[in-house]
């Protein structure tokens, strides 16, 4: 083994940089071109919302060092979407510097501009437009330096390689490194300068190789689990037994008097250290600690119904026209209930924090999309000022929205202070069942109107237990509306644990119940599904993807259930419209289902990197398969059944369809985030195919074998197939 | 029971005093400093883990140091030799058959044991061989093509 790589204590992330205050940062990185961002200054939609509230921030976003090289600061996490590169990408093509020269330093509240956390498809639309502006800021700094340098007028230079050269003699030429070399340069971003226009872009638009990856096949990537800090020991907690569980008893004998482990109780919190995680780990069965149990409410079975019987009144959040009379105008009335359980965020890297305190100020290296976030969450549930809270977001394994609550971190920060030793804190696999934010289960009310045309006249859609992310209209229909019920009349909470986003909210059960319902409709009037949508759809750009993604399948119309298990969905996530047709293959037996092929098309606007967007849908349809297959958390009360990848079921090699992506040519559009879209049709799209493989409706997700059968042996003879 | 544990680790001798009855991953990621070891879930049903021992592809999750004795263990960081990545390392790489990247160096490792068995596999055969590996982005589609490029790459060179 190579042991000089692997020493115990040592920290290279960030280079070294570590550590110090950002501005100690902003003064002892010498000279080059720092271009400056103040927050609140750009005029970028995330800048002017994030900026709110936040005290000038003032960091840089980039700078040119005295030896040509370039570091981009972003307070942006990778957590696998790919942005270390799409974003490397982004500036290098802007400032005119080769890939290879960009070091990007993310996540890092001391180095970093302030973010409000890596979610939502943000980081391409919003962040995105920031620093191509830092770039070609940059850039025309160096074009200045370079006239004066060269004697040559400022029009007449142009750029390549971190080279500015006189376009009528390139021979005249100087590099970035020379223009930089003695001089320190500092730019605020206070108006957005000349980006390139589509045609002069090098890069951006070209796909690329991840520049994680040679990391990420060697092991050298560092994860919050993998860094080691001199004298710091590894906590273990004691997961109660249920949620909403409070401690009556603790009795810690057992373990206390064995030499080399500590069990520290902060409240309702218990837990073991030790300098090994296993060890820790080995010692929690000793401890013997009593639980008062909050009585269960419902469990994954009756959620559904206790959800909808205590509904408090909704908000109605849309609506067109006037719900009754579009019911009057309908000639055939289509009403239908969805359901969508809980559901994991099952990321491979279970939470993990690191938490170190010296001289009253606290480093904290977390698993986290929210790093800002966690800082500011150690100040006010603490009590530690903020600018004595450092947190660093190293390479994360996996988020899809599941850490940006930072349980784990907060763990650790107190079992550190407690202790007085660094700790570090690894969730078990089964904490992590335990303790995630789950998708929230969800029903969905849907009753609509048809006429004998095939229109869509009204839609009544009711939404409990979730938002409303993705049930925006986009079908023509004149009389509609959308209410949203997410409390209890009795006050009490809707959940018994807590829930949050998870990748693309709501949408993915929104999208399921709509897309759905479209085809219940059309088969109800005996039109071809992708025909039914297109007579009720005027949005060119879902057009657009629809009409791409049935050429690419190589669509022939028929009305369902066709026999030939092709399905399809449509609908629209972060302003990006995607469809999605599907092969399935279903076993009347078993009922089993092979998804064969599906094929995506989505418009994200600009695309940054190809090959990363490409990467981000096959993702999408992967995990998609998974909320729309098996993946369901099955509970009783607060008491978490399924703690293990043994009983929650992921996606496997053995599931992976034939996937075609169709990335809709739109380089004049606004670049746009494509981590997130695909997956919000997955459900739908399979509960279609399965209707047209079968002739059985499938009305809740996962769509699991025995709910397969059930819908199955339910088929009335008005749906038989064609023989 | 604290004794004296010897074996090879990345072609180098490595000998530790622990208790037998650690498992192996957490020998590796705490005594030994080799994080590229994952852990993923403690049980050996994720695959991230992956080490090779004596040649097979064990769950390191599960299996006491003890029990490694004067055997031979290729973790993630012996693959590459000589900073020159190994054809699946490469492949992996090239394919973009990872995005977080948690899984993948217990993937390389269970491809690679699979390489050794079967070195010219069928689509059908890479699917079956990789099924107990976990991926939670959905790299799938990616590292079964990463692998069937890795075998003929390594055809080739013989």
């Amino acid at each position: 083994m190579n042991e000089d790589e692997f020493q115990v204590g040592e920290c290279d992330f960030n280079n070294g940089i570590y550590p110090l205050s950002r501005r100690e940062f902003l003064q002892s990185i010498g000279g080059g071109i720092i271009i400056l961002f103040t927050v609140g200054d750009t005029q970028t939609a995330e800048g002017r919302r994030r900026g709110r509230g936040e005290r000038p921030d003032f960091n840089a976003y980039l700078r040119i060092g005295e030896d040509g090289t370039v570091s981009c600061f972003t307070g942006k996490v990778e957590l696998g979407q790919g942005v270390v590169t799409s974003l490397a990408q982004t500036l290098a093509d802007e400032l005119d510097v080769p890939l290879e020269s960009i070091d990007m330093v993310m996540g890092d509240t001391a180095l970093c501009p302030y973010d409000a956390g890596t979610w939502g498809s943000m980081t391409t639309p919003y962040f995105g437009p920031v620093l191509r502006a830092a770039g070609a800021e940059a850039r025309a700094v160096l074009i200045e330096l370079a006239a004066k340098h060269l004697e040559v007028p400022k029009d007449q230079l142009d750029a390549k390689d971190s080279v500015v050269f006189d376009k009528t003699r390139k021979e005249r030429k100087v590099t970035y490194a020379q223009l930089v070399k003695g001089k320190r340069i500092e730019r605020r971003l206070e108006q957005e300068p000349q980006v390139k226009t589509v045609s002069e872009l090098n890069i951006i638009g070209k796909p690329h190789n991840r520049i994680d990856a040679v990391d990420k096949v060697t092991g050298k990537a560092r994860y919050t689990g993998d860094i080691r800090v001199p004298g710091m020991v590894y906590a273990r907690i004691l997961r109660p037994p249920a949620h909403g569980a409070r401690l009556k008893s603790l009795d810690t004998s057992a373990v206390d008097k064995i030499e080399g482990f500590q069990v520290i109780r902060d409240g309702d919190l218990v837990a073991v250290l030790h300098k090994n995680p296993d060890e820790a780990e080995k010692a929690l069965p000793k401890i013997i600690a009593e639980y008062d149990i909050p009585e269960a409410r419902f469990d994954d079975k009756s959620v559904f119904d206790y959800i909808v019987a205590n509904a408090a009144d909704g908000r109605v959040v849309e609506k067109a026209g006037d719900i009754e009379e579009g019911h009057k105008l309908a000639q055939d009335m289509v009403e239908q209930t969805y359901l969508n359980g809980y559901v994991s965020h099952a990321t491979l890297e279970t939470h993990t924090a690191l938490a170190q305190f010296e001289d009253g100020k606290v480093t904290v290296w977390a698993s986290t999309q929210t790093p800002f976030g966690l800082q500011r969450q150690l100040t006010s549930e603490l009590n530690i000022p903020i600018e004595n809270v450092r947190v660093i977001a190293p390479f994360v394994g996996g988020g899809f929205g599941g850490k940006i609550s930072n349980g784990q971190a907060i763990q650790a920060v107190k079992l550190a202070k407690i202790s007085k030793k660094p700790v570090q804190l690894v969730w078990s696999r089964a904490d992590e069942f335990f303790y995630d934010t789950f998708r929230p289960a969800a029903v969905v009310k849907i009753k609509s109107g048809l006429t004998d045309s095939g229109k869509i006249v009204s839609w009544d859609y009711n939404i409990y237990g979730m938002g409303q992310r993705g049930a925006q209209m986009f079908y023509n229909v004149p009389h509609h509306r959308t209410t949203v019920c997410r409390e209890l009349r009795n006050g009490e909470g809707m959940h018994q644990f807590a829930t949050g986003p998870w990748r693309a909210p709501d949408n993915n059960t929104n999208s399921f119940a709509r897309e759905s319902h479209i085809d219940v409709m059309a088969a109800k009037a005996g039109i071809d599904p992708l025909e039914f949508r297109l007579n009720n759809l005027t949005d060119e750009r879902m057009r657009g993807v629809l009409k791409a993604a049935a050429e690419k399948f190589g669509w022939t119309p028929a009305k369902g259930p066709s026999g030939r298990g092709f399905g399809i969905a449509c609908g629209s996530d972060v302003n990006v419209p995607v469809a999605l047709i599907a092969e399935v293959e279903v076993n009347e037996r078993t009922g089993s289902v092979q998804v064969k092929r599906v094929v995506c098309a989505q418009d994200i606007g600009l695309v940054i990197n190809p090959e990363g967007a490409k990467l981000q849908v096959e993702g999408c349809i992967m995990m998609g398969m998974g909320y729309a297959l098996t993946e369901e958390v099955h509970f009783k009360g607060g008491r978490i059944l399924d703690l293990s990848f043994g009983a929650y079921n992921l996606p496997r090699f053995s599931w992976v369809p034939q996937i075609e992506t169709v990335l809709i040519k739109a380089d004049d559009s606004p670049a746009k985030g494509g981590g997130e879209p695909p997956i919000i049709c997955v459900g739908g799209v399979i509960a279609n195919s399965i209707y047209d493989a079968t002739g059985a409706r499938l009305l809740q997700l996962p769509m699991t074998r025995e709910r397969v059968k059930a819908a199955m042996a339910k088929r009335s003879s008005l749906t038989a197939l064609p023989v | 029971m604290d004794e004296k544990i010897s074996f090879k680790l990345n072609g180098k001798s490595v000998s530790l005093t622990s208790d037998s009855e650690r498992t192996l991953l957490w020998v590796l990621r705490t005594d030994l400093g080799l994080t590229g070891t994952k852990y993923g879930c403690g049980k050996g049903l994720c695959g991230a883990c992956t080490v090779i021992v004596d040649d097979r592809a064990v769950r390191s999750c599960v299996i006491p140091v003890g029990s490694i004795k004067g055997k031979k263990v290729l973790t993630i960081e012996g693959l590459a030799r000589n900073g020159k990545l190994h054809p699946i390392q490469e492949a992996f790489a090239k394919h973009d058959a990872l995005q977080c990247g948690f899984c993948t160096p217990g993937m390389i490792l269970n491809a690679y044991s699979l390489l050794l068995k079967n070195p010219q596999p069928t689509r059908k055969e890479i699917i079956e061989g990789m099924e107990y590996n976990l991926c939670r982005c959905g790299a799938h589609v990616r590292i079964i093509e990463a692998i069937e490029s890795a075998s003929q790459e390594m055809k080739g060179a013989g």
